[in-house]
């Protein structure tokens, strides 16, 4: 017998948030909270029934797996996902690739390659946790076995968020409340939400160089405020474990410091790239070569002593959109500006305060 | 043969989801495409080798025109010994729904519609077995995370699948989805999972004037928020 249908809606309704969304969710008529969900389907007539497209039995089983299914999600705990392994398979002529490798939560793995060289192909196999059912052939290992089944088909199971160079915001909505949407949508208790949001605003500020208030349109926002609002949020408001980016480049972000974000919230981050700071930021870097994994770099310190040299031209660079962005020239001595040894930017405080900040 | 209902609301990608499945399924597949107006679909489909027919409702509600037809599409796949015939339709009146009890039912629905899409699609999406959002790749993971949520609100049984219809992104998880759960059309006859909306009015047989003078038939009136509620005569 299944208790939901014969137990008495009111005791339900205090129990379960998503009785009441239920029936404003459907435009039923608001029940008799003495009944049982069954007995007040058995009072429905046929035009009732006609105008929420469904059979009395359909409705039973729709309001069952609603209740079930959405409690299932508010109840979820994030299992943690320590670490991907990939399985090798084949590459486009079919010649096997490299056998076996492990990635480990809080690790950035680079993959990298020319155009062409199944550098997507890799992400989409990850993001499917392919199981020796793509062309490549490869399978892919959570925390050492086989992800379970409903990893791979329930949507909000899916323990894969995915950022690209062509991802939009669409919805008109406000930072604030789109973020209060998206923390709604996992089902956040509600006295949590609101500090998480602030969170990701205040998050999201740090990685641009153009900061914006909560109350801005998120389609309004500039390709660089849009992809810190997308980092921000994917590291603290999105549940999955793994990340996956592609192509996020010259997006006037931090790149540095919004890989480290990630990092932090303990992500498991590939990122498709052909830029060199992202790809000496990474602790394992992917080479593929005409579909296959071609062999795999773990950067040493040479590499790493050279991170902080290119970050701090990186942050320079920064520093001169925003001095195009504030309609200011760039008329000073740049090869000073840049020169290795001025680290700080103290010769150029006419421009910027001790933030970096345009003035 | 086996058979699927592929449906949806008008361009939201069904044509590029079923393509994208037949470069992965290994079976030979024929497609029914039914439309309203004009469909030029069938170009697509012939220039990737799919054998296909169009059914154009015309001045028919669209879905109705389905039903009365699918028993002679499914004659025609059997016909041309395919071993999968798929039937892609528009639900564009966003109520009616071609899904058939034991045949697999899928309902494409695209994330740039908007967040209360979902909920605003009737029996097409709440009695689809399987739910395939598509253009997930033009916007933000949150708004995907939002929108898949608003689906399972809306279809808490479907297994849900995101498709790229461009590059076949998770076309393999649908493909897998779509074996599991079809089975050869058997002898019996075949049955609605939800009857079509009454449509049986004055405006049916050709009436064009307006008026509660000319509405007869199946009418319903209209609830205002300032008088008493509507009334079905």
């Amino acid at each position: 017998m299944n208790d939901l249908l014969h137990t008495p809606l009111g005791r339900l309704w205090d129990k379960s948030p998503f009785v009441a969304d239920f029936f404003a969710e459907t435009e039923l008529a608001a029940p008799d909270k003495a009944l049982t969900f069954a007995e007040y389907v058995q009072r429905m007539d046929q035009f009732q029934f006609a105008d929420c497209g469904m059979s009395a039995e359909q409705l039973m089983e729709y309001f069952t797996a609603y209740i079930q299914r959405l409690e299932a999600i508010g109840r979820k705990e994030n299992k943690e996902i320590k670490s991907l392994t990939i399985l090798g398979g084949r590459g486009k002529s079919g010649c096997p690739e490299l056998s076996e490798f492990t990635v480990r939560s809080g690790e950035i793995a680079c993959v990298v390659g020319p155009t062409g060289s199944g550098k997507s192909r890799l992400l989409e196999d990850i993001e499917y946790l392919a199981q020796g059912d793509t062309p490549t052939g490869r399978r892919i290992l959570l925390n050492g076995s086989e992800p379970e089944p409903h990893m791979r088909w329930a949507a909000e199971d899916k323990p894969v968020a995915q950022l690209s160079q062509n991802m939009n915001f669409i919805m008109d909505l406000s930072v604030r409340d789109f973020l209060m949407q998206h923390a709604e949508s996992r089902l956040l208790p509600e006295n949590t939400r609101q500090s998480l949001v602030q969170n990701v605003i205040a998050c999201a500020n740090t990685l641009t160089g153009e900061p914006f208030s909560d109350g801005a349109l998120i389609t309004t926002l500039s390709g660089g405020q849009s992809r810190a609002l997308m980092i921000a949020d994917t590291a603290i408001l999105s549940a999955s474990p793994i990340v996956l980016i592609d192509e996020i480049e010259n997006a006037g972000v931090d790149r540095v410091l919004a890989l480290n974000m990630l990092v932090k919230k303990d992500k498991l981050v590939f990122a498709a790239t052909h830029d060199p700071l992202i790809a000496m930021a990474g602790t394992k870097r992917i080479v593929l070569n005409n579909g296959g994994i071609q062999r795999v770099i773990s950067p040493e310190k040479a590499e790493r002593d050279n991170i902080s040299c290119l970050s701090s031209i990186d942050q320079k660079l920064m520093r001169l959109r925003a001095l195009v962005r504030a309609g200011r020239q760039i008329d000073f001595n740049l090869e000073e500006y840049f020169s290795p040894q001025k680290t700080d930017i103290e010769n150029f405080s006419i421009y910027f305060n001790e933030k970096g900040e345009e003035k | 043969m086996k058979f699927i209902t592929f449906s949806g609301p008008p361009s939201c990608g069904k044509t590029s989801v079923i393509l994208r499945l037949g470069e992965v399924l290994k079976e030979s597949f024929g497609v029914v495409k039914f439309d309203c107006f004009t469909s030029f679909d069938s170009r697509i489909y012939d220039k990737a080798g799919i054998p296909n027919q169009t059914g154009i409702s015309g001045t028919l509600c669209p879905d109705h025109f389905f039903v009365s037809n699918i028993d002679a599409c499914l004659k025609w796949g059997e016909r041309n010994r395919l071993l999968l015939l798929i039937s892609e339709s528009a639900g564009l009146c966003n109520r009616c729904s071609p899904h058939i009890q034991n045949i697999p039912a899928v309902c494409v629905i695209d994330v740039l519609s908007g967040v209360g899409a979902p909920q605003k699609i009737g029996p097409m999406l709440k009695l689809a077995d399987i739910v395939v959002i598509t253009k997930g790749d033009l916007v933000s993971q949150a708004e995907r995370e939002v929108f898949a949520l608003h689906t399972i609100r809306a279809n808490p049984r479907a297994e849900i699948y995101a498709v790229n219809g461009l590059t076949g992104q998770g076309i393999f998880a649908l493909a897998a989805a779509l074996k599991r759960r079809c089975v050869p059309v058997g002898a019996e006859p075949l049955r609605l999972r939800f009857s079509m909306p009454a449509a049986i009015c004055s405006y049916c047989f050709g009436e064009t004037q307006v008026g509660s003078r000319y509405s007869t038939g199946t009418i319903k009136q209209m609830r205002f928020t300032d008088q008493d509620q509507g009334e079905r005569l």
